[in-house]
Order: C-alpha cells, then structure tokens, then sequence
C-alpha cells in the first residue's frame, strides 16, 4: 500500500514527495496513500515536498487543503517544501498560504 | 502572412487523459515559441476543463471528449468538449471557490484558473447535452532564443 517513492515516515512526520505532474490523476493516488497512513499511524506533521514537481493545477490545491484539514483535526500542522514561483502563485491562488498561516496565528 | 494551424483530439474521459491532453496542447503550441510561462498557463488551462469534463460533465464515466486548437497568427484558441450532464447555472460554477463537489476536494478554483491563465474565456452548456470551454490567449512571440523552442531560422 505504502508507495515508497512518494511516502517516507520519519517518525511522527510523513514527508510526501509529490510527483512531475501534479494533478486530479496524480492527486487521488495521493489523497489514498496519505489518508491511509493518516488513519494508521500516529502523524503530527505532512511536509509536503515539491522538488520534483513541474506542473500543478487545481486539483493540487484540494489535495493539500484536504490533508490538511484531516491532520489540524488532530492536532498536527503542514509544511511546503520545495515550490517553485509557478507552484507558490497557484497556491497563492488557491488561498493555501492564507489558510495555513490564519490557523497558525490563531494558536 | 497569415498564419494558420488547426489540431482536433478526440478521447476518452479518463484521468490518464489529463496528463495527455497537457502534452498535446503543449507540443502544438510549440510553432509558436512561447515563454516557459505561457506554456504552462495554456496547459494549466487546458488541465482545469478537461478535468472538469471528467469529474462533473460525466461524473467519472468513460465517455467522449473532444479538443480543438487553432493558431492564428499570434493567438490560440482551445476548445474543451464533453457530451455530459452540463451546467445548469453557468454563473455560478464560475465564482471562485464555489464547487458541487466538496467531498471530492475540488477547489472550486477551475474556472478561476482558465481566466487568469487565457486572455478570454467562454462558457456554453446544455443540461443533458454538455458543455463546450472556449479559450483564447495572444502569444507573444519571444525573439529567438528566449522561448522555449528557439527557432534557428
């Protein structure tokens, strides 16, 4: 179940490398395997890593949103590695940072 | 002189097809040595509808879409077309963040995106008989050697 090229545990953190082409394909295989490890495991972190990734449209933004909603359910927080100007302007777009940071403020 | 190109695709609603369609559109827009940016804002584009028309024209059933592009001389223009439900208020599919599918974590941004990334945007649908994206977007041709495709002639 555990695809290793995209999921590393390290700990309590799941690290998700996410693939060239981010998009609604690529992003329900991602939504499965993190929701998996999520209901199985003890997380407190999701970075999410964008070093390899070229392209991302929307589908991107509900994946990342949707994650992390599960984990701030349960007490944990998300990071963004590795984005491009491309990939930071589409979740710019998409009000990630803007969600992200208010729950930050309000701890 | 007067440039023309016509390209038509005709596939299946499967989400392979996203990754496809992006490569298709990329490679005809090619003849026009566009910037890095705006090959990636046609192809975001093209993306968001030929998405749509999967998730909500046909709800995940297999079925026809068809792509059209046409260059003339410094603009593209695409059409995304699917034979699905269609969209009973146009309106509001496209205010942004607005979605029919939560639960399917669609950002409600689709539409957002083809206006921001294309020049022009155009909407036509019919409940039960589907749904045609029209998008337009002006090229500006880089000097040879700035685009990504740099043309030695």
């Amino acid at each position: 179940m555990l695809n290793t090229s995209i999921f590393h545990k390290e700990g309590t953190r799941l690290r998700i490398t996410l693939p060239k082409e981010m998009d609604h394909h690529s992003a329900e295989e991602i939504r499965a395997g993190a929701d998996h490890i999520l209901e199985t495991e003890l997380i407190q972190q999701i970075i999410f890593d964008f070093s390899n990734t070229e392209f991302m449209d929307s589908s991107g933004i509900g994946m990342v949103l949707g994650r992390y909603k599960k984990i701030q359910f349960m007490g944990g927080n998300v990071s963004l590695e590795g984005t491009s100007d491309r990939i930071r302007r589409i979740l710019e777009m998409g009000g990630v940072y803007q969600m992200i940071m208010k729950e930050e403020k309000g701890r | 002189m007067r440039e023309e190109h016509h390209m038509k695709l005709e596939m299946e609603s499967r989400s392979e097809n996203e990754g496809f369609a992006r490569t298709v559109i990329a490679s005809f827009l090619l003849r026009m040595n566009p910037t890095v940016e705006e090959m990636n804002d046609v192809k975001t584009a093209v993306s968001e509808a030929v998405t749509n028309s999967i998730i909500h024209g046909y709800e995940n059933e297999v079925h026809k879409i068809v792509i059209s592009a046409d260059i003339l001389d410094d603009c593209i223009t695409v059409t995304v077309e699917d034979f699905g439900k269609g969209i009973p208020d146009i309106e509001k599919a496209m205010e942004p963040m607005y979605t029919t599918s939560p639960a399917l974590e669609r950002s409600g941004m689709g539409f957002s995106f083809m206006e921001a990334f294309m020049d022009e945007l155009h909407v036509t649908s019919s409940v039960g008989k589907g749904t045609a994206v029209r998008m337009k977007k002006k090229i500006r041709r880089e000097k040879a050697g700035n685009g990504i495709y740099s043309s030695v002639d």
